[in-house]
């Protein structure tokens, strides 16, 4: 079970960081999709596994799990959740108002005027 | 002593942005009306936080009335009230600009600047490492609405970095928080610095690999070296308030740093004292020079102003790496710069166009006697010439380095760099105000708005103010400093309210 957590948090990590090292926004988005998840993961078994606990103290219950970073664990995943919702949101409208999806800034400066109150216009 | 007052200034933004949003929708006009009514009720509060925190006394409230270790905390003391009252003045400053002009470009802009002000407000109240974070993502995700606001294709490019390397920054910070937790089993501030001492000899490298990360995570947020890249683009293609607000949002990151380092990590902390001064220090050094070489290589005002911004949080960073010595340097120097570097981004924003977008100020020559001289104000301030503060700012700093061989690497970078500090604005302001060119002649006169003028010199006035006062002020940051080296009352405050409440008789 630890081997498969471990591994399973390295791998989605690897993989999320290979995919934002890439020059087209759509796998840079899906690359942070995986680390969050990663992340998650990650949280979620920072509070030491236990099986078949219930995560709050009672009589009948023999122990106990964490119940922390569960709590974080949700608060985290609706935040990485709006925040992916937003950056696919923004790099489709990037894709539309430009023509292209690649991430650089591309900008054009007109070498012929050493005037710096004008501004490239793309 | 629970204290109900510490809520309100993350209660009024947050229900001023949600009443924006959903019942003003249609009119701008009572949208800047309530905006500019919840900032000043803010910025109210905050100066009175700051005359009740003069006391040395941490304020606390229990959210739910949890007790410390259990639940959230919100604490006051002297260094979050001084946060708190210069981003209250900031925000002032920044939405009376924005009404004039900047906040007719698209939609929701006192919305999203009310919800980035319960953000930064958070980050500087809350008492708990998790809370830090959430705070840290309700400023962000405002931020990037702010800084999308009147849209644009480069926008939306410098947009795509901007987001992503702050996305990637919240995964590592929750990666580190996650480690620090698995090893502490806490993430209240205050616990953990009681906790962090009595760390087991085989777990300090864990925890030391979490403390870093979370170094890391900050210095992406204060633009340290090699973290620093994304800052010009962003902030050089936003709209010019939302620059202005941005450069708090910098020193959110340096709060955090003198917060965790101090507190959590402190010279307290046993196996772990001081585990970030050493690479704090080196990095200032790397992001002042690079700051200042950007300076000389800008070849427009907003690129300039950006890069300034990077050399002041070098400067910055060098005080807070100096350790105890630096910190009340440190403090005084962030609150001057922030105003300085806030002023000099509205007032780039007057002088050059905005990238991509047609609706551009006309820069025309009846103003130009006004915008020249503030300019060179506010270069002296951000450069660090007397009379100014940031003189003053720079010689506490360079005062604070005296030790042989701390000094023979911060007094040449200071010094050298403001050297050509100076030449980098000299150079923008002549070509600015000493070039005519044909394409500011030709361009069709439009009214420069009133207010950014009026806030400018309000921050130029409030430069001067602090270099006048410089004595009380440097002061009030030493006792700061004091606080922050001793932070047994704190953590007692936090932790232990009823025993400490007792000891002071109240």
């Amino acid at each position: 079970m630890e081997f498969l957590l471990a591994s399973g948090i390295g791998a989605l990590t690897a993989a999320g960081l290979y995919l934002i090292l890439l020059r087209r926004t759509f796998p840079v988005v899906i690359g942070l999709c995986f680390l969050s998840y990663a992340v998650n993961v990650f949280l979620f078994v920072m509070g030491r596994l236990t099986i078949d606990r219930p995560p709050i103290v009672g009589v009948y219950a023999g122990g106990y799990a964490d119940p922390l970073p569960q709590a974080l664990v949700l608060t985290a995943i609706v935040i990485t959740f709006g925040m992916t919702a937003l950056i696919v949101v923004l790099s489709l409208r990037a894709f539309l108002e430009t023509g292209d999806d690649g991430v650089s800034l591309d900008v054009r400066t007109d070498e012929k005027s050493p005037d710096i109150l004008r501004d490239e216009v793309l | 002593m629970t204290n109900p007052w510490l809520i309100v200034p993350l209660v009024v933004p947050a229900m001023t942005a949600a009443l924006l949003v959903l019942v003003m929708r249609r009119s701008l006009f009572s949208q800047r009306i309530v905006s500019v009514a919840a900032t000043a009720i803010q910025l109210v509060v905050v100066i009175g936080f700051y005359i009740v925190a003069g006391d040395g006394e941490p304020r606390i409230y229990l959210l739910g009335n949890w007790p410390a270790p259990f639940g959230i905390v919100l604490v006051l003391d002297r260094l979050a009230a001084t946060m708190l009252l210069l981003a209250g003045l900031l925000a002032f400053g920044v939405v009376l600009a924005a009404i004039d002009e900047w906040d007719k470009r698209g939609r929701h802009f006192h919305a999203l600047f009310q919800f980035q002000l319960l953000g930064i407000n958070g980050a500087f109240l809350t008492g708990d490492l998790f809370n830090l974070f959430v705070f840290f993502e309700v400023l962000l995700i405002a931020s990037y609405g702010l800084m999308l606001h009147g849209g644009g294709a480069h926008r939306m490019k410098a947009g795509f970095h901007y987001i992503a390397i702050n996305l990637i920054g919240s995964t590592v910070f929750l990666f580190a928080v996650g480690t620090i937790y698995s090893v502490t089993g806490t993430l209240n501030m205050a616990d953990l610095a009681e906790k962090v001492p009595q760390v087991a000899t085989g777990n300090q490298a864990l925890l030391t690999a979490g403390a870093l990360l979370l170094l890391t995570v900050f210095s992406i947020k204060s633009a340290m070296v090699p973290l620093h890249w994304w800052l010009p683009p962003a902030y050089g293609s936003t709209s010019p308030p939302a620059a202005a607000l941005f450069a708090i949002m910098s020193k959110v990151g340096i709060y955090s740093i003198i917060r965790v380092y101090t507190l959590i990590f402190g010279a307290g902390a046993g196996p772990l004292a001081d585990v970030a001064t050493p690479w704090v220090l080196p990095a200032g050094i790397l992001t002042l020079a690079l700051g200042t070489i950007g300076v000389l290589a800008s070849r427009r005002v907003l690129d300039l102003v950006c890069y300034s911004l990077i050399a002041s949080m070098g400067t910055l960073l060098i005080a807070v790496g100096l350790g105890s010595a630096g910190l009340a340097a440190a403090l005084y120097y962030a609150v001057q710069s922030t105003v300085a570097s806030a002023g000099l981004f509205l007032l780039g924003g007057l002088l050059a166009p905005e990238k991509g977008s047609r609706a551009a100020f006309a820069w025309f020559p009846q103003y130009a006697n006004v915008f020249a001289g503030f300019f060179f104000l506010l270069a002296i301030a951000t450069i660090g010439m007397p009379p100014l503060a940031g003189f003053f700012g720079k010689l506490l700093i360079l005062d604070a380095a005296r030790e042989a061989f701390i000094a023979a690497t911060v007094w040449p970078a200071i010094l050298i760099t403001s050297l050509l500090l100076i030449l980098g604005f000299a150079r923008t302001g002549m070509q600015i105000f000493w070039n005519r060119s044909p394409a500011t002649e030709t361009s069709t006169p439009r009214a420069v708005p009133i207010m950014p003028i009026f806030v400018i010199g309000a921050m130029i006035a409030t430069v001067t103010a602090l270099s006048v006062f410089a004595g009380p002020v440097m002061a009030d940051m030493t006792a700061t400093a004091e606080q922050l080296l001793s932070p047994h009352r704190y953590i007692a405050a936090v932790l232990r309210p009823i025993a400490a409440a007792n000891h002071t008789g109240e």
